[in-house]
């Protein structure tokens, strides 16, 4: 059976949009994270999503575009990185946050600890 | 000598794959020129080991990326529930997962693990145990982090 009557550019086309716009649709759901998060630990997770969904889709996306496979293996290149730089971007403000003696909020009541003498 | 083969071999593939010149006799020996100045700075400061040329790793680790990313995926959906959601449901808890792996980017790989699954993240990384932020009592799922740092383990272990 022949596949000619596919048109793959408007595949590709089709394919990389719908990755695009989840992509975008995952920065801002981050983004709403972040402000919505009662505090600066929890916070971090609404970035989270914003580092990972949000950026790695979105160079997906830009992979399906690509013209030649120069400009790919460059996008392949920067979607490692993202993957490889970005939790240690997260866990150095967590650490630092942790080490000058910042505490979480715990549990379902959202206290801080020794809000009542424990 | 074997991690400086392949440290030379991955210069050479990144050289050629971020310039993009095969047939320009004179680019080229300008990148083998690079790369050989590159492995000689190496050398002399004594910094090829485990860390700097993780071979040890692979090819383990592969499997493991490809199944981190399935995890990622997953956690990325309950998270961004709890962001959308009229009246979130946080439960935020610190707690720790021993932390399995022998070598120290393999300590590494599985710390940056956690931090890469939306919806936990490294705090502390100590010799024998990571302490972790979770945002919701589902997402601290002591027995699945566990799991993961086991699967690093069984990576780096399936070297030589």
């Amino acid at each position: 059976m022949s596949l000619d009557f596919i048109d793959w550019a408007l595949v590709r086309d089709l394919l990389s949009w719908f990755l695009f716009l989840l992509g975008s649709a995952a920065v801002v759901i981050g983004a709403l994270g972040i402000v919505r998060f009662p505090d600066f630990f929890s916070r971090l997770h609404g970035a989270g999503i914003t580092d990972t969904a949000g950026a790695e889709l979105i160079v997906f996306a830009m992979m399906l575009q690509a013209p030649n496979w120069i400009v790919l293996a460059k996008l392949i290149f920067i979607a490692a990185f993202f993957g490889l730089t970005s939790p240690v971007a997260t866990h150095a403000i967590a650490h630092a946050a942790w080490m000058v003696g910042f505490k979480p909020m715990q549990g379902a009541a959202l206290r801080y600890k020794g809000d009542e003498g424990e | 000598m074997g991690r400086i083969l392949i440290l030379v071999l991955n210069l050479v593939v990144i050289w050629l794959l971020l310039s993009g010149y095969f047939d320009k006799p004179l680019l080229l020996a300008f990148g083998a020129a690079s790369v050989a100045f590159t492995t000689w700075l190496a050398v002399r400061a004594r910094i090829i080991d485990n860390d700097s040329v993780p071979s040890g790793l692979f090819p383990g680790i592969l499997g493991y990326w490809a199944w981190l990313i399935f995890e990622i995926g997953k956690a990325n959906i309950l998270v961004a529930r709890q962001a959308l959601a009229v009246e979130p449901k946080l439960s935020p808890k610190l707690f720790t997962v021993p932390n399995p792996p022998r070598s120290s980017v393999g300590k590494a790989t599985f710390g940056n693990s956690i931090t890469l699954t939306p919806g936990t993240v490294t705090i502390d990384v100590r010799e024998e145990e990571i302490l972790v932020h979770a945002l919701t009592e589902e997402l601290a799922d002591v027995e699945a982090i566990t799991a993961m740092g086991e699967r690093v383990a069984r990576a780096e272990r399936r070297q030589t």
